[in-house]
């Protein structure tokens, strides 16, 4: 026994030595290498009480929501539902909000949001909106930087895999939508097989309106049947052309994988939406039949309606002289960005280890001097070294997208070698490169794809989270980098998990969105039609088998609390109007077999939501969110007789 | 006519119960005494104004609060124009909790100016988490009422001072 312990004690004395010897090394390689050196710490540490000093829009991907997120901190403040049903806050499911998912295909649930973008003034984040797009049935959607909610969704006609989307100029004259997948326009019925050449692409320029930000589309050029993947806007000097990068020249429609990569160049679409203007206003282009649904929500009825339009707008690229080119781009491009100057448009073919750099002045300069080589479906092709400006051998494989620092660098992605290289315009030379974890996306700098970035901070958005985090199942939320790029080289300071898919996303600074980010809404200013402004105005109403509830809310009590004489067979709409008038004091309401979701009502607010009882019995609702020392309290009841009874409509509270 | 609207009620009663509609009355709850009621009926015979005298029966005339209403003259003379703004703000913001004819989720207002200074009754409109934290008779109104804080309306100055003046026609 003896022995066996002596045994024991040396084998845990060597162990001890050995473990203490492999920490020292570890600990020294970390502090070189790692993110979890003290001074990375501290550049992210935003202590308790303390604010961030950047705002970042992430999109959710396929979670159809926008995520907000502090940098540098990585902490998550909200979850902004724009194409996704979302029984947290009753979005999509209350009456006021089911008109924003409407479409030309009836109610969709759902969407694939990829691209924010925020609204610009002379090239510059002005931080009033940010818009996003629907990929899936194509829509754009604009979100209110006062409210962090959804005021409008439009959905675009024509297009399918609304990708190169929701890109904007930059006074915010258009938000644009390209179409990823090229479709009949009109659609109808036909053989696949017949694509070529019958197929189009429809790349749509929706007007802004500069108070209130209404959309409306003004007109969608009809181009020929490739994939438009991204685009981006001309700035400054280019201000007054899109850009948009293609893929699938090849006009493929199977096994894309091998036929949409045989052509050794794409293109990028350079379109002089200016020029188009001009034909417009004298009289062109051909107003065509569509059908496609335009929602906009009424901050002060807090209600939002669905208009279907049956018309829209279309031009003939090839029958305006000068308005569209393609540039040869190599590789079947992905990212087409623009850099702050608006001198260069990069192109990144996604199967090439190099990026290619297009020149504007070159463009124009090739244009004047009608460089051509040859046309697309009677779209002119410029010469490729006529309009290049420069390659950058980054020794990486498979770049994607390019964002920009106020210094002249830009930032590149690459999916396949999984990093960021920094590299210099104008001399294409590489200055540092960092590794991602892992596949990285997109990437994101505040303000890195206008006139004035802000570069302090990188996010890189990654595909693949592998073993990043504490496993969680098969399924795990996907992994997002921080890297100060304050100095020379770029340092990892931060990782982060992020929510859904972020594809793009959109950051600007604390300062400007912050002081102005409403509070509450007003109660003398809600002009919703079932408003309970007060408790006088609380009150039962039935016509026929509707029952309107006018109920009010305040710490904490319903307004009515007992309600008799609903009937099985009955539908019921509570409309709740929250009087609270002081900040982050919202209620809810849930009533107990309800085949939707509570609802969340904002200070001022007022939401309905629809109960259609099945059994008779007394069955209570309660507030959802727990707001005051007496939440416990805030119930009610609600008795219901069976159909045909003559129970006598009345309600009451404190009585 | 309270009393006949309560008769037509009970007659409706009779005549739902007599078409079917069940109304039972087996049950009128349970009564489990404390010396609670006691307890209240001797502090109501102490007439000095004490701890003990709750909080919406003293009078504190001489407490001005704590918030941004340090000083304020009332005029004499009774302005209907802001007695008729301030009913309808207190009609939009207050009545959830506060009925004219009874004590409800908070005091009632009527004959309020008897009780408490023109300055802490602003001051307890225009910043009841401050009052509630640093005013001892705010403090104890709060226990008195259950514990249901006083919302923060976001009332301005002008419209407190607007309610003010209609609460100086609640004799």
């Amino acid at each position: 026994m003896q022995f066996k312990n002596f045994n024991r004690l040396a084998f845990l004395g060597v162990f001890s030595l050995l473990l203490f010897s492999g920490c020292g090394n570890q600990g020294s390689k970390e502090g070189a290498n790692g993110a979890l050196n003290s001074s990375a710490a501290e550049k992210v540490y935003v202590a308790p009480g303390e604010k961030d000093d950047y705002y970042a829009f992430l999109s959710g991907g396929y979670s159809g929501n926008l995520t907000v997120y502090g940098l540098p901190s990585g902490r998550m403040f909200k979850e902004i539902p724009v194409f996704s049903q979302f029984p947290t806050s009753g979005y999509g499911y209350s009456e006021e909000t089911k008109p924003l998912l409407n479409t030309s295909h009836g109610f969709i649930p759902w969407d694939d949001l990829h691209h924010p973008d925020i609204s610009q003034t002379n090239g510059e984040l002005d931080g009033r909106w940010v818009f996003v797009n629907g990929n899936n049935t194509p829509r754009i959607a604009r979100v209110s930087l006062a409210t962090f909610e959804t005021e409008e969704i439009i959905e675009i006609p024509n297009s399918a895999g609304n990708h190169s989307s929701s890109f904007i100029t930059e006074n915010t004259e258009y938000v644009v939508a390209g179409t990823r997948f090229s479709v009949p326009v009109p659609q109808r019925d036909m053989p696949i097989n017949e694509y070529k050449g019958n197929f189009k692409g429809a790349l749509t320029f929706i007007g802004v309106e500069p108070e209130h930000g209404h959309m409306e589309i003004k007109f969608q050029v009809i181009m020929p049947g490739f994939n438009y993947d991204l685009s981006h806007p001309g700035r400054g000097k280019s201000h007054g052309w899109f850009f948009f990068s293609t893929y699938n020249t090849e006009e493929a429609s199977s096994l894309l994988e091998v036929n949409a990569s045989q052509n050794d160049k794409d293109f990028i679409a350079a379109i002089n939406w200016k020029k188009i203007e001009e034909y417009i206003a004298n009289g062109g282009g051909k107003m065509v039949p569509a059908e496609y649904a335009h929602n906009v929500y009424d901050e002060s009825t807090h209600m939002a309606t669905s208009t279907m339009i049956d018309e829209v707008l279309t031009v003939d690229p090839t029958e305006i002289p000068g308005a569209v080119y393609l540039l040869p781009t190599p590789k079947s491009p992905h990212g087409c960005d623009v850099d702050p100057s608006g001198q260069y448009i990069i192109g990144s073919g996604k199967l090439s280890a190099d990026i290619t750099v297009h020149s504007f002045d070159k463009m124009i300069a090739a244009i004047e001097n009608e460089k051509f080589d040859g046309d697309a479906y009677g779209i002119p092709i410029l010469n490729f070294e006529e309009v290049l400006a420069g390659t950058v051998k980054s020794g990486g494989l498979g770049p994607l997208h390019t964002e920009f620092d106020s210094d002249g660098n830009a930032y590149t992605t690459f999916f396949i070698s999984s990093e960021v290289v920094k590299w210099k315009l104008g001399s294409w030379e590489v200055v540092d490169r960092k590794p991602t974890f892992y596949s990285v996306g997109h990437l994101m700098i505040p303000g890195g794809n206008s006139r004035k970035p802000f570069g302090n901070y990188l996010v890189a958005m990654n595909k693949i989270t592998k073993d990043r985090y504490l496993p969680t199942g098969p399924e795990m939320e996907h992994s997002a980098q921080i890297y100060d790029i304050s100095g020379e080289k770029m340092e990892l300071i931060y990782d982060f998990p992020t929510h859904g898919e972020p594809h793009y996303a959109a950051g600007c600074p604390a300062e400007l969105l912050a002081p102005k980010s409403r509070k509450i809404y007003r109660l003398d200013e809600n002009k919703h039609p079932y408003a309970a402004i007060g408790p006088e105005g609380a009150k039962v109403e039935r016509n026929g088998k509707e029952v309107h509830v006018y109920m009010s809310t305040i710490r904490s009590h319903f307004t009515p609390d007992n309600i008799e004489g609903i009937k099985v067979g009955d539908k019921v709409y509570f409309h709740i109007t929250n009087l609270e008038q002081d900040f982050d004091v919202p209620h809810g309401f849930s009533m107990i077999g309800q085949n939707t979701s509570e609802i969340l009502v904002m200070p001022g607010q007022t939401k309905t939501t629809v109960w259609e009882p099945k059994k008779p019995g007394v069955w209570p609702f309660y507030c959802t969110d727990f707001c005051s020392a007496l939440h416990q309290e805030m119930q009610g009841y609600v008795r219901v007789s069976p159909a045909g009874s003559k129970v006598e409509l009345k309600w009451s509270v404190g009585e | 006519m309270k009393k006949i609207s309560h008769i037509i009620l009970l007659l409706f009663g009779l005549l739902l119960m007599a078409c079917g509609g069940k109304e039972e009355k087996k049950k009128e709850g349970f009564e489990y005494a404390t010396p609670q009621t006691e307890k209240k009926e001797v502090l109501k015979e102490q007439a000095t104004q004490s701890d003990e005298v709750p909080a919406s029966q003293r009078i504190t005339l001489d407490e001005k609060g704590v918030g941004p209403i340090e000083n304020i003259t009332l005029d004499p003379a009774i302005d209907q124009a802001m007695v008729d703004r301030g009913a309808a703000l207190f009609k939009t913001n207050c009545t959830a909790c506060h009925k004219v004819e009874r004590r409800f989720i908070g005091p009632s207002p009527k004959g309020i100016m008897k009780r408490r200074s023109p300055e802490w009754i602003m001051n307890m409109i225009l910043d009841p988490q401050l009052m509630v934290e640093q005013d001892r008779c705010a403090k104890d109104l709060l226990v008195e009422f259950n514990g249901a804080a006083m919302a923060n309306q976001n009332i301005t100055e002008e419209q407190a001072r607007d309610i003010l003046e209609y609460f100086r026609t609640l004799e």
